[in-house]
């Protein structure tokens, strides 16, 4: 019996999505075949890793990440140009967290100066996230849809229950939309079939299936984002074709495993790496599901993810 | 291929003996096809009937143990390619490789840091699974010295033997050959001097090609000299090897019933940085290896890996489920807030995450609900005001607080009344419906 490389092709194909301008314009998806299997089929564009910033210091991020930003965060703009001068990002996603109206309530004008800051001082690709409060996000992101206009970006998360105005706002502007919704491919596939709807070009979708922490859902993440790729390449469902996103930094950071000390919890080894470890090893195993693009903290998980990344292709 | 049961039963006697213990020989043979019975229960079948349905109802993969004893771990058996289409069967072992050269001291530290590894997360018992010791000394008595030395001081972890030279190979197994060490260096060029000392010891062997053509050939060629427990080395180097190799190799045994390829696989994930390592060692465990092999065992490492693992390998038809039991955040007191919610692991593990992140000094009762989320267990019947009622007034819970309020979940805020009737004495509050709203509810609660 001689060996036959097991080929599969499939019908469809993940669309690719670009965001940014000029010559740091990031492109991702595109491939025909599932994660990384350029022996049956195009895997055109890699995954792609932002550095998650915020509208004000991160004071709820453990120490571990929170020291490797504390001499620029207190400065959305300054942690912005450290992160794309000094880190060398590929992209930024500005997290305005601050509008959350548990936190502080910022109105969605002056967020509105901060993406326009934001925006003046950086020329790589930049994602706008809301604080993930439906009501607030819905008038936060419009704001930040019109400062940003004519730059290309990603804005999110529009929800079942917020996305009519952001979508609109996404059009009007010409941004590329999160669509997310909460650990359920049929919710995903609604809420894309909702949008295009609306008239907003499936092509600049990005799906959010929403993410987990490694030990804290992973499983179920990774199942709904492969079963995501399946339906779009196998049965050639083109409400599920946009890249899948994985915001995986905000998820990581404040789980127990990134925050005890190792004084509280001996067997987990060393806090520093641990809370490294376990945010690459989650984007890791995203990545092998479908995940297109990476939200992400440490600079140090980021650079392991993108070694792992350089080994896949 | 699987035969169907009237394929097998042309097969079979036809007699309708009964000595099987089924009423028909056609009854026997559905059986068979199910998987359900094994074909020695006919006493009365040939031999060549034997050997065609031995050989058509053999696994896809090819399932034995590595190691020996109750930490003995079970490899291959897989069924798909897709963890959402059925349970992995058998979780990846994750091994350390030490080098015969590093000195007694560095092994003696590392088997003992093996043999002590274990921990335990959310029930269940992780540990590294395997040490290989590599021979890079080029020393046979060096050698077996190493893998006495391990096997003395982890006397339950199971052993990969990791050395080119046959001569070596077999002092060293027969140093150790009740523990069934997996004798990992056989290529084409020693595969007839390896396959004789893995038989002679009854040791499953690792067959290593560069790449699966070479690698079919290879296990072919084993097989034909008798040895069966066959584990496969791709050669795999990068990440992407690790990811193309095993998908190939996986889907060839189960879509195109390739018998060469339907084993076990091996990979190493070693690298010099140990964060890339975890990385690489993940690609493995999330992509098909059986046994992942790694430089170092940091125990923020494995952690991480056994996590993963246990995330990979956990049934997607069965809930995880976290024990009923009330949990204390930040060493509460007799005043702190007291909530509820269900026992589906993702629910305690963001509500109780929220309560952490709150550093509200809190206690969190978490009810038996067979692994269902709040909404669920509640449309099951499962969380309900008799219920939640019984468990409490049980639980003994009155006598450690000085109140007697408890917050439920608000997406049951319809109990709050008939729990209030029920629980006497009782104040119910309602609490959010969203667990990311409990910092700002029990800071709002406690200032």
């Amino acid at each position: 019996m001689s060996f036959v490389v097991p080929k599969e092709t499939f019908s469809g194909k993940v669309l690719a999505v670009d965001f940014g301008k000029d010559d740091k314009k990031i492109t991702i998806g595109g491939e025909n075949t599932l994660p990384f299997l350029s022996f049956e089929g195009e895997c055109p564009n890699k995954p792609a890793i932002a550095y998650e910033i915020q509208d004000c210091p991160p004071d709820d991020w453990p120490e571990t990440v929170l020291n490797v930003y504390k001499d620029v965060s207190s400065d959305t703009v300054t942690w912005a140009k450290y992160c794309q001068d000094e880190l060398k990002a590929d992209a930024i996603a500005l997290r305005l967290i601050s509008t959350h109206p548990d936190r502080d309530d910022r109105s969605a004008e002056d967020t509105a100066q901060t993406v326009k800051d934001v925006l003046a001082a950086i020329n790589v690709p930049l994602i706008i996230l809301g604080s993930n409060h439906i009501e607030k996000d819905a008038n936060v992101l419009v704001a930040a849809a019109e400062a940003s206009s004519g730059n290309n970006c990603i804005i999110g998360k529009a929800q079942e229950g917020n996305y009519k105005t952001i979508v609109a706002a996404a059009l009007a502007h010409n941004h590329k939309l999160i669509a997310m919704s909460e650990l359920d491919i049929n919710l995903a596939k609604q809420l894309n079939i909702l949008i295009t709807q609306m008239g907003f070009d499936k092509t600049k979708l990005i799906t959010d299936p929403m993410c987990a922490a490694l030990g804290y859902g992973l499983e179920y993440t990774y199942s709904v984002m492969e079963r995501i790729r399946l339906a779009g390449l196998a049965q050639n469902d083109q409400t599920m074709q946009p890249p899948i996103l994985g915001d995986v930094g905000m998820y990581v950071w404040k789980i127990k495993e990134t925050i005890a000390p190792e004084a509280d919890v001996p067997d987990w080894g060393s806090i520093e790496e641990r809370g490294i470890a376990w945010e690459t090893v989650t984007a890791t195993s995203m990545i092998l599901a479908g995940t297109n693009l990476l939200i992400m903290r440490h600079p140090k998980a980021v650079e392991n993810v993108k070694k792992t990344i350089d080994e896949l292709i | 291929m699987a035969l169907t049961g009237i394929q097998i039963f042309k097969l079979l006697p036809k007699t309708n003996c009964k000595k099987c213990g089924f009423p028909t020989c056609l009854a026997f043979a559905m059986k068979l096809a199910a998987g359900g019975v094994e074909i020695s229960a006919c006493p009365d079948v040939s031999d060549e009937t034997k050997a065609t349905l031995g050989e058509a109802s053999a696994p896809p993969i090819r399932s034995f143990a590595l190691g020996t004893g109750d930490k003995a771990v079970k490899m291959g058996a897989e069924n798909v390619m897709f963890r959402h289409d059925k349970k992995f069967v058998n979780p990846c072992a994750i091994a350390v490789n030490i080098k015969d050269d590093a000195g007694d001291d560095a092994i003696s530290a590392m088997a003992e840091a093996v043999a002590n590894s274990e921990i335990d997360r959310v029930g269940q018992k992780l540990r590294v699974d395997a040490i290989s010791i590599e021979c890079v000394s080029g020393d046979s008595a060096k050698y077996e010295a190493a893998v006495k030395l391990v096997a003395e001081k982890a006397p339950e972890t199971a052993l990969i033997l990791n050395c080119k030279d046959a001569g070596t190979i077999e002092a060293a197994v027969k140093a150790v050959a009740d523990r069934k060490p997996l004798i990992n260096g056989t290529t084409d060029g020693n595969a007839e001097a390896m396959a004789d000392i893995a038989k002679a010891n009854g040791c499953p062997i690792v067959a290593s090609a560069n790449g699966l053509d070479a690698l079919s050939a290879l296990t072919e060629k084993i097989k034909g000299f008798g040895v069966e427990d066959i584990v496969l080395d791709s050669g795999a180097r990068t990440a992407k090897d690790i990811v193309e190799h095993n998908t190939q190799a996986r889907r060839a045994a189960l879509k195109k019933s390739f018998k060469p390829l339907g084993y076990p696989v091996i990979n190493s994930a070693i690298r010099d940085d140990a964060i890339l390592e975890a990385s690489i060692a993940s690609v493995a465990i999330a992509k098909y290896a059986s046994i992942v092999v790694i430089s170092s065992i940091e125990k923020w490492k494995t952690l991480a890996l056994f996590t993963q693992r246990q995330n990979i390998y956990t049934d997607p038809q069965v809930p995880m489920q976290v024990e009923q039991n009330i949990y204390e955040m930040a060493e509460p007191t007799a005043d702190s807030p007291f909530m509820i919610t269900t026992n589906f692991s993702l629910t305690y593990f963001i509500v109780s995450g929220e309560v952490e992140n709150s550093k509200v000094p809190s206690r969190l009762a978490v009810m038996d609900c067979e692994g269902l989320s709040v909404l669920t267990a509640w449309a099951a019947g499962k969380f309900t005001a008799t219920k939640i009622a019984q468990y409490i007034k049980e639980s003994g819970i009155e006598d450690k607080l000085s109140h007697k309020e408890l917050i439920l979940p608000g997406q049951v805020a319809i109990l709050s009344g008939a729990l209030e009737d029920k629980l006497e004495g009782w104040t119910i509050t309602v609490g959010p419906r969203e667990a990311n709203a409990i910092p700002t509810f029990l800071k709002s609660k406690v200032s």
